[in-house]
């Protein structure tokens, strides 16, 4: 029995009608198209499909899309505006933060939301910020050095 | 010149689609009519399969067909590249038909029409088991008890031994002798992608195509070609962006056949998506050995000699490489050190578990970790300084190449530079009496050494199992855009930037010309792949010795069309050009096409009037358009090169760690950490800096969180990343990095490999670290991973 959600993803209104069940990064990949939203651990443990919801970050390998009905999503391919990079997606450049590129996606949200919260966040905040997102290959420290570079960077640094 | 790229932190040429979500991995491929498949996987460790029932699955909404052990007998078992003498190797079918010998080992394969679908349907095949006794326990396993494949009288695949030097000699006049048992755990090695396969069978062209993510897509697809049935020729494997790999991936998976021959069977595409708790049971594990260490040594802190007495589990069956990896654990014995007699002893067993293969390092962290914790121990007997007891067994860098009582030559080396430099950047003498002050009052901290030396650039095809070259054609296009197709398959290193950088700089064009393209048996020659940290030292060099090859034609052609000799004509800046002398006399022109932009659209032929300078952009064009050519020239310009390399090489460094250990709660807190690493040249500075930060962050979750742990029944109890403890971003320290720089001999960039570096160099200085916090309490040894609950009970039961 499909139910009719509507919601908003990356500024575009969406209506669809979908299972109860379909998980909402399976409705984002699958039904939206927008792949760069990834799943990891189907368990909301290693954080590389982490998507904005009204403002939150938010594990969506855990979430039903039905559950979003009447919100407003933002995923990976909603931070670059005008073609201009999202200051944390410019970190992540500049500083290397990312080598195999999978769990990037949701760094880049959760590092944002981070920076949403505290805009000038020590070493110490980064690291806890991060804790939800697990990555592999870069040990971090380039990662938590975007982080500073995308603080610097916002705040005209 | 001056390199323009080369040596610089040039930011990388892949992130823009990886920082915007728009790059591809096997999952992100959709394809019209895709099938989904799931695996029905065993839930015993060991059992007989007395029936699988599928009928209530293939009635289930969207089920296509099920296929157990029976109806893919035709797909070719799993292979093993390894051949060691008297070696076992059971028969590794792709589903189970009769037997299953592991948690995770799969038994039916579930073809749906979407993944839902399949994954409801898993539930509902009911699988009949009759269960066998499970062995779990490496020695135990080689010591007699229930024998797990039957055909076999033992379950001791191999046993070898390893080592030159008269071993026994050096223990009976030893002065001083230490042993040691050591344990290193199984490690899962959680590519944050797990593996997925797609595959799109064409019945008209009667041609496969199977997108996978993977390490080695021309051996897949040789490997496949045999295992489905299908002509080499006629198959063709794509890796499309690949979530990190750390050895996991440097394999033949059976999913991999089973999803080609499915969608033969069906003709529609068909893709499998691995689960974390799949990728748990089911993708290669890491490590897993038990050994006995004994040094022998002189007073003065000289070893003498080296056994290395140990188990190794290697899981049920093999996989590509699994017999393998404690073969490399044997050559790299000798670490950074002048060892005379070394003996390994290898009993490799079979057990109630997946595979163990290449993780990251691939037997050589476990060598290094057995030296260095053997160097340690000496230090401890003696109560010398441990940085001392190592500098005292270097080779010096006059010794080079050096030749190990394994059988390897290091190619170059100063060791004791890296320990010097590493001492001075961590302020070694005021660490150690800050310790002692510290020590005063009360505190726990310890200091860590680690001077590793390791194997790269994989390898001498003598000593590879498949081809240890490889290879890359370099050509500049009509439009003078440059394409480097590279038979390695990077998975995050970087060689679309590094590879460009090495291009850029010996064609002397824009960075941005450089395309980098890999991982498609459709576009790029015969390659061998992405592990062993070989790719920049070994695809790297190909890559440098094609443009030569590029050059040396371009330079013909040159000299042709400006109607000059040759031998007075020099390349520099991208431009070839008659000798300064005589281009004075003619004045200079500047050359038609700018470097970097593309010529007109009808693509003119080069002027040459009045020229004495071409750029290497309109040779291109000029061989593109083959009006004006040396007479036997072939049309194009274009290169190709197969580099075998004559040796391996052997990176090393030192690693410094300060820890402190919370007495109160058994805590571990990294106070500092130095790493001084020698990978010989650098192409990209910034992208070394990132494999040795996330090398050394394995290392920590090896020496501090990580070990799959099964219980004796064989259940795996770390089936989730709830119950796999990985680093976090908390858990790391603040890295300070430097290097010293030792090119090596055996290619002709001096590039070594620096991919594994951190994973093998960094464990034991942690481990040593932890257990020089604890040495007030007596502590010579602990084994990984280190738990504060170990070091709260030995601090809290010694008073």
């Amino acid at each position: 029995m499909k139910k009719a959600i509507n919601l908003n993803v990356n500024g575009v209104a969406r209506a669809d009608e979908v299972e109860p069940r379909l998980l909402l990064v399976h409705y984002l990949r699958e039904v939206l198209g927008l792949t760069g939203t990834h799943v990891g651990c189907e368990t909301s443990l290693c954080g590389a499909c982490t998507v904005m919801l009204d403002g939150q970050a938010v594990k969506s390998c855990t979430m039903f899309a039905v559950q979003v009905d009447g919100g407003e999503v933002k995923t990976i391919e909603g931070f670059a505006s005008n073609g201009d990079l999202h200051p944390v997606q410019e970190g992540f450049w500049e500083r290397h933060g990312l080598q195999c590129g999978y769990c990037t996606p949701g760094m880049i949200v959760t590092a944002a939301q981070l920076l949403d919260r505290n805009a000038n966040p020590t070493r110490e905040e980064i690291c806890h910020g991060l804790e939800g997102n697990l990555c592999r290959c870069t040990g971090y420290q380039h990662i938590i050095e975007a982080v500073e570079y995308a603080a610097a960077k916002t705040a005209g640094k | 010149m001056p390199n323009k790229y080369v040596g610089k932190s040039i930011k990388r040429t892949e992130d823009p689609r990886l920082i915007k979500g728009l790059a591809h991995y096997v999952d992100d491929i959709k394809l019209p009519d895709t099938l989904y498949v799931a695996f029905v996987r065993s839930v015993y460790a060991h059992a007989k399969i007395k029936s699988v029932d599928t009928s209530e699955a293939l009635a289930s909404p969207g089920v296509v067909a099920v296929y157990t052990g029976a109806d893919v007998e035709k797909v070719g078992p799993v292979p093993c590249a390894s051949a060691l003498p008297g070696l076992k190797v059971p028969d590794h079918r792709v589903l189970a038909k009769d037997k299953v010998y592991f948690v995770g080992h799969p038994i039916a394969a579930v073809v749906a029409t979407d993944r839902y679908a399949a994954r409801d349907a898993v539930d509902l095949v009911m699988v009949d088991y009759d269960e066998l006794p499970v062995v779990t326990d490496v020695e135990a396993a080689g010591s007699g008890g229930p024998v797990i494949h039957d055909g076999f009288s033992d379950n001791i695949a191999y046993k070898m031994t390893a080592g030159e030097g008269d071993i026994d000699g050096a223990f009976v006049t030893a002065e001083r002798t230490v042993k040691q048992r050591i344990l290193h755990k199984r490690l899962a090695p959680i590519a944050i992608e797990p593996r997925g396969v797609l595959a799109r069978y064409f019945p008209g062209e009667e041609e496969l195509t199977i997108w996978s993510s993977t390490q080695i897509p021309h051996l897949l697809r040789t490997q496949l070609a045999i295992m489905i049935g299908i002509p080499e020729n006629k198959l063709r494997v794509i890796t499309p962006e690949v979530g990190g790999g750390f050895g996991s991936k440097l394999n033949v998976y059976g999913e991999e056949a089973l999803l080609g021959w499915i969608s033969m069977q069906l003709n529609k595409p068909a893709k499998w998506i691995e689960t974390r708790r799949e990728n748990m049971q089911a993708t290669i594990h890491g490590r897993g050995q038990v050994g006995d260490i004994e040094v022998a040594f002189k007073n003065d802190g000289t070893v003498t000699g080296l056994r290395y007495n140990v188990y190794a589990d290697l899981g049920a069956y093999h996989q590509l490489l699994t017999p393998a990896i404690p073969t490399l654990t044997g050559l790299m014995l000798s670490g950074a050190y002048k060892i005379p007699a070394i003996q390994i002893n290898i009993t490799a067993c079979f057990t109630n578990k997946m595979a163990t293969d290449a993780y990251r390092g691939a037997g050589r962290p476990e060598a290094t970790y057995v030296v260095e914790r053997a160097m340690d121990l000496v230090a401890a007997d003696l109560k010398m300084d441990p940085a001392e007891v190592r500098r005292k067994n270097f080779p010096a860098p006059n010794e080079f190449p050096y030749q190990t009582a394994t059988g390897l030559a290091y190619d170059s080396g100063d060791y004791e530079a890296a320990l010097d430099k590493a001492q001075g950047i961590a302020d070694y003498a005021k660490l150690r009496a800050d310790q002692q002050a510290a020590r005063a009052e009360g505190r726990l901290i310890g200091i860590g050494i680690s001077t590793y030396v390791e194997i790269c650039a994989l390898g001498p095809s003598q000593a590879m199992p498949a081809g240890g070259w490889e290879s890359a054609t370099v050509r500049i296009e009509p439009t003078g855009k440059v394409t480097v197709l590279t038979g390695a398959s990077p998975h995050g290193q970087g060689q679309e930037t590094s590879f460009a950088q090495i291009a850029a700089d010996e064609l002397g064009v824009d960075l941005n010309d450089v395309t980098v393209i890999h991982g498609d048996t459709g576009v790029v020659q015969y390659g061998i792949g992405t592990f062993g940290s070989r790719a920049t030292a070994v695809g790297g060099t190909a890559v440098y010795v094609a443009i030569q090859k590029l050059k040396e034609k371009a330079h013909k052609i040159a000299a042709h069309m400006l109607q000059a000799d040759a031998t007075r004509m020099s390349f520099e800046g991208g431009k070839y050009s008659v000798s300064a002398a005589t281009a004075a006399a003619a004045g200079t022109s500047e050359p038609v096409v700018p470097v970097g932009e593309a010529p007109a659209a009808a693509l003119p032929e080069p002027q040459t009037e009045g020229r004495t300078s071409l750029t290497i952009q309109e040779i291109a064009l000029a061989a593109h358009l083959a009006k004006e050519l040396p007479p036997d020239t072939e049309p194009g310009l274009s290169a190709t090169y197969f580099f075998e390399p004559k040796n391996f090489t052997f990176p090393f460094g030192t690693h410094i760690a300060v820890v402190e250990v919370d007495r109160e709660t058994g805590d571990i807190k990294f106070l500092r950490y130095v790493a001084v690493d020698d990978c010989g040249k650098v192409i990209n500075p910034l992208l070394v800096h990132g494999q040795i930060h996330g090398g050394i962050v394995q290392s920590i979750g090896q020496a501090m969180f990580e070990e799959v742990v099964y219980d004796e029944q064989g259940q795996l109890i770390t089936g989730t990343l709830m119950d796999y403890a990985l680093p976090r971003a908390g858990h790391v320290p603040i890295f300070e990095l430097d290097r010293t720089e030792t090119p090596s001999p055996v290619n002709p960039l001096g590039v070594k490999g620096v991919g594994e570096a951190g994973t093998i160099g960094a464990t034991p200085a942690i481990v040593g670290a932890i257990v020089d916090a604890l040495s007030p309490f007596g502590v010579k040894h602990l084994d990984m991973p280190v738990k504060p609950e170990a070091l709260w009970r030995i601090i809290n039961s010694s008073h």
